[in-house]
């Protein structure tokens, strides 16, 4: 379980870039690559290691207001346990 | 074209030479036939034409790439058409130095081969006295910060040594650990006989493997791949054929695989005769084998041929001189009585050593 405190940040082998064929953020890394839906890129972009958890569902909050926040919270926390089980980031306390 | 063929990662193979002699070498058995031919702005002018196309993975690799003194140069403009970029290199010959510029230049990732735990079972494999100076840079990768692949290939010597790979994987703080069961093309194929393992060898380094993976979950990925001698379906080589990779060889071929061009009967086209995009649409070679047209019985009517694709075709082509003939591998390949002998082979040991990469003279066959 993350803690709403953590800072996460991508780890040192995982880049962000855009593909111009689908319009899609990827997330690549060594051999691989996740295509995020924009709520997914939106998370990835914060995850710098100066926002914490609780910050993050913040700024998603605000950016999706029609989404009730409970539901934002889920979504930020299934992403990043994703990013966790693939080695994808690191959390900073 | 629709996105069912799009190339996502470019294997550039930018010279066949290498200082090691390995007994799986994947590289054709007649390497020699194709010399360095792309100078560093037709690689560049690769790099673009494939990013266009729509490739984010660039893998640099060879032979040796490292022996490429543009490889600098390469590595910035690979950045600059903003690939994912993998350096794939025995560490042999490479500096701390040249390692530290080409972090600098923007280089995302470096995969560190070894061939064995210790150093005269890796020396011997590799046929050069290079284990300790592999694993010195190792280090120089996670000392520069940049993310470590270490790679294994596995077959009967080693396969006995996954936990000791795995302990000094993660002693190496490796990012991501390749137990690669050996693939037996090229030179791997010259070797089979002491190469390939029993069915009880592969069993308990895969107990091992899936150990290892279950246990460093999020902190390095263990990869194992399992040698499709033992397995009852093929492998979807390539991810189906010129469908998800692109190979271009040190002499410009464009290829959907290492070895396609040891395939007679296709033409390959080179990069420096037309653009990329073209090639890969329209090219009859990479056309060849798209789709299920092609597919004989009892691929035509399997449900699993959106899954492994038929297989390789190189490997029906060594086995069975057909290259469009179902990969052997399969369980249900008419031909699959070749790997069954291949596999009882294995059971008694060989007698005879290793056959180590060198010039072969050219003889078509």
């Amino acid at each position: 379980m993350i803690a709403l405190d953590s800072r996460p940040r991508l780890a040192p082998k995982a880049r962000i870039r855009f593909d111009r064929k689908t319009a899609r953020y990827l997330l690549l890394y060594p051999e691989r690559g996740l295509v995020l839906n924009p709520t997914a890129a939106d998370i990835a972009a914060l995850c710098t290691g100066e926002h914490t958890v609780h910050t993050i569902v913040e700024r998603l909050t605000e950016k999706y207001a029609s989404q009730p926040r409970a539901q934002v919270e889920r979504d930020v926390m299934a992403f990043l346990a994703t990013l966790a089980e693939r080695g994808l980031m690191r959390t900073d306390p | 074209m629709s996105d069912e063929y799009r190339p996502y990662t470019l294997v550039a193979e930018l010279t066949y030479r290498c200082p090691l002699r390995c007994v799986y070498c994947s590289n054709p058995v007649e390497y020699t036939r194709h010399t360095d031919g792309l100078d560093t702005a037709d690689w560049l002018r690769v790099f673009r034409e494939a990013e266009e196309l729509g490739v984010v993975q660039l893998h640099l690799t060879g032979g040796e790439p490292v022996l490429r003194d543009d490889l600098e140069a390469l590595v910035e403009g690979a950045r600059a058409a903003d690939l994912y970029t993998n350096l794939i290199t025995s560490g042999i010959p490479l500096s701390r130095e040249r390692l530290a510029r080409f972090r600098s230049l923007g280089l995302d990732n470096v995969q560190v081969s070894i061939q064995d735990v210790a150093a005269p079972s890796s020396d011997r494999v590799a046929g050069a006295r290079v284990f300790e100076r592999k694993l010195q840079v190792a280090r120089w990768v996670k000392e520069l910060g940049f993310p470590l692949t270490l790679n294994v290939v596995l077959h009967r010597e080693n396969l006995g040594h996954v936990e000791e790979i795995v302990a000094l994987a993660e002693a190496l703080a490796a990012d991501r650990l390749e137990l690669a069961n050996t693939q037996y093309v090229g030179w791997a194929l010259v070797n089979r006989r002491v190469l390939l393992p029993t069915a009880a060898q592969l069993d308990g380094a895969r107990r091992v493997s899936a150990a290892a993976h279950a246990r460093l979950r999020g902190k390095m990925e263990v990869l194992f791949v399992m040698p499709d001698y033992y397995s009852e379906f093929p492998k979807a080589c390539m991810d189906g054929w010129a469908r998800r990779f692109l190979v271009v060889s040190p002499d410009g071929l464009a290829l959907p695989c290492h070895a396609a061009h040891t395939l007679p009967g296709l033409v390959f086209e080179n990069v420096k005769d037309r653009p990329l995009e073209a090639i890969w649409r329209d090219s009859p070679a990479f056309n060849a084998f798209r789709g299920d047209a092609w597919m004989p019985e009892p691929c035509k009517s399997c449900e699993r041929r959106a899954i492994d694709f038929g297989g390789c075709r190189c490997q029906a082509y060594l086995l069975t001189k057909n290259a469009a003939a179902t990969d052997p591998a399969c369980s249900l390949s008419p031909d699959h009585g070749l790997i069954e002998a291949a596999r009882q082979e294995a059971l008694s040991a060989p007698d005879d050593g290793f056959e180590y990469r060198a010039p072969r003279p050219a003889v078509r066959k």
